[in-house]
């Protein structure tokens, strides 16, 4: 189990990121904040905890994978690498400047840290499929970790994954899905329902855990009783507030995607501070 | 009429393309651990299933979701791993095209895409399975090689060379009945370079994949009966393509025709013009494949025969391209 001391870590990291998202989307000129800021949390469990990676070593043979499916919370995953050590936060300045590194999109090919490049939605579930069944073939020890969004989920793709993943019986792939219920249309339950969301994971032959996402405790347990779990793929649902942490996108659709002036930039960090105590 | 029984199931045992794929990926496989095979529901139909048969733990049937197979092989590869992929080329190239282009292509990953069923190799089943538009659609993803073997003895040079080739490779192959067109594996096979299958002056007919059999058949009912020297290349790989071998022709015949089992739109035709046109230099250029229709159905060989890519077909053609009148001057340096 997680002990508190570990949790603040981890919380003081995230309150850090949730800035660091802010500033990057200004200086961006627009990011997907709201599914960046829903996210952050299973990021920086994932990055700071969980995952078995090392900055200084990004190719490392017997690393643990980890595939940010919903690709579009590249505003949020260039931070948390940045912060993890991967490269300089100031590198972030040219976020979707011309020919830099950093779309809002991650490429793999560009950015250390990046396992995957993704971006175009239904694909991240397959390739970490791949990479399971290639990890235990090879007879890796490495873990892979796959997040989805919710909305993502339309995908048909996701779903052939699904049935391939419990077919295949592959247990060293932990698979979350962001569920922050909002999608750049509308709710996904308005633009095409989802519900009853954990029993379609069921009966696609997965054990499922229903977590609050931005707890992480819940996140821990859920991400220790995945690795352990060795009779199926598992998928932890993490119920999760889109904009989270900033008052004014907080369940707002508006804020999938937007950009942020400079008095918008103080006024979210100061609802951050808020969020976190700190203000 | 054909009788369809040229492409019948009692012919595969012969050397046909598919059943040489397999063959050779299973001496491959014994060879290299990092190899590994995949299908979607059609091990058999590809011939990919006699790795799977051979290697069992190394084979992965993703069922009937072409999407998740090549975003699959694309975590394997990234796993360290050698994948292997065969499906039927319509749904390789069009059913998974975005899987294809950004799992495999974009983070440039060393998959091989063994395609089978293409162009009109399948022409009883309708328009759903022929595949006359994967050459353009996979020659215009970055990094993509794209190769179209003459017969089973060029699949089997095709599949052993695209091991040490980096980057994805898509091979196209038909349904496993073609004839043969090599009598041996020593006519220099390499990724890239066209194959002279016969020297010409006059004209040179370009042919790729079953093309290749009429073409040669043609050059020589063409010297025969008209007196024509005909230049033939097999030009296996569609990307990167040999522009050199084009550009002899086109300074040392003239005349060009290209023959290809795809849509003149976007395939061997529109590579071969792209060389000739950015060179400045002229020629007389006909392109023959399937003129920007769906198929008919029937048998692949009756097909061949609607679209004139079969032997009389070629005559045909080139006796049409030789009237055609064009500036035959010496001088290239002013035509530049």
């Amino acid at each position: 189990m997680i002990s508190q001391e570990e949790i603040s870590k981890l919380e003081a990291v995230a309150w850090s990121l949730r800035k660091d998202i802010i500033d990057v989307t200004g200086w961006a000129g627009g990011a997907h904040i709201g599914g960046g800021l829903s996210v952050l949390d299973i990021l920086v469990h994932l990055f700071f905890k969980a995952a078995n990676v090392d900055p200084k070593r990004p190719d490392w043979e017997d690393r643990d994978r980890i595939v940010l499916s919903k690709g579009h919370a590249g505003v949020a995953y260039a931070p948390v690498l940045a912060r993890k050590g991967y490269f300089d936060f100031d590198l972030l300045k040219d976020f979707n400047k011309f020919k830099s590194p950093f779309g809002m999109h991650l490429d793999g090919c560009k950015v250390k840290g990046v396992d995957v490049s993704t971006g175009s939605l239904g694909h991240g579930l397959p390739i970490a499929l791949g990479l399971a069944l290639g990890a235990r073939l090879q007879k890796k020890s490495w873990r892979t970790f796959c997040i989805l969004g919710d909305g993502e989920c339309n995908e048909g793709s996701v779903w052939e994954a699904a049935m391939a993943a419990a077919h295949f019986k592959v247990t060293n792939l932990v698979t979350f899905v962001d569920r922050n219920r909002l999608m750049i249309d509308g709710p996904t339950e308005d633009v095409m329902g989802l519900e009853p969301f954990a029993d379609k994971w069921r009966a696609f032959g997965f054990l499922v855990n229903e977590i609050d996402g931005h707890s992480f405790s819940e996140i821990d347990s859920a991400v220790q009783f995945a690795l352990s779990e060795k009779s199926g793929p598992v998928v932890i649902i993490a119920n999760t507030v889109k904009g989270k942490g900033v008052d004014f996108m907080e369940n707002q659709v508006k804020w999938h995607y937007g950009g942020l002036d400079s008095e918008l930039v103080t006024k979210a960090k100061a609802s951050v501070d808020r969020y976190y105590g700190k203000a | 009429m054909a009788t369809g029984l040229t492409w019948t199931v009692y012919d595969a045992d012969s050397m046909t393309q598919a059943e040489i794929y397999g063959k050779v990926l299973c001496d491959l496989g014994a060879m290299n651990p990092k190899i590994v095979g995949l299908s979607a529901d059609l091990a058999k139909s590809t011939k990919i299933g006699s790795f799977g048969d051979k290697f069992p733990d190394r084979f992965f049937n993703v069922g009937i979701a072409e999407q998740n197979l090549f975003g699959v092989a694309a975590g394997l590869a990234k796993s360290g791993l050698l994948p292997f992929v065969s499906t039927m080329a319509a749904f390789a190239s069009m059913r998974a095209a975005e899987q294809v282009r950004t799992d495999i292509c974009y983070q440039h990953l060393d998959c091989k895409i063994i395609a089978t069923h293409a162009g009109a190799s399948f022409g009883q089943a309708g328009s759903t399975h022929h595949c006359t538009e994967d050459l353009a659609i996979m020659r215009s993803f970055a990094g993509m090689t794209v190769i179209v073997p003459a017969d089973g003895i060029e699949t089997a040079l095709a599949v052993r060379a695209c091991v040490d080739w980096p980057g994805p490779v898509y091979i196209r192959i038909g349904r496993g009945f073609e004839p043969r067109f090599y009598d041996n594996e020593d006519y220099g096979f390499k990724i890239g370079k066209a194959v002279t299958v016969s020297e010409g002056t006059d004209v040179t007919l370009i042919a790729t994949g079953v093309t290749v059999l009429p073409c040669a058949e043609a050059a020589k009912i063409l010297k025969e009966q008209d007196g024509l020297s005909v230049r033939v290349l097999n030009m296996h790989t569609i990307k990167p393509m040999d522009a050199e071998a084009v550009m002899n022709a086109v300074k040392e015949t003239r005349r060009i025709i290209t023959f290809e089992e795809h849509n003149v739109y976007g395939g061997l035709g529109t590579s071969v013009a792209e060389v000739i046109a950015r060179s400045g230099k002229g020629c007389a250029f006909a392109s023959v494949g399937i003129p920007d229709c769906f198929c008919e159905v029937g048998y692949p060989e009756d097909l061949y025969t609607h679209y004139g890519l079969d032997t009389d077909g070629v005559v045909t053609k080139v006796r049409e391209v030789m009237k055609i009148e064009f500036e035959e001057d010496e001088d290239w340096e002013d035509e530049v």
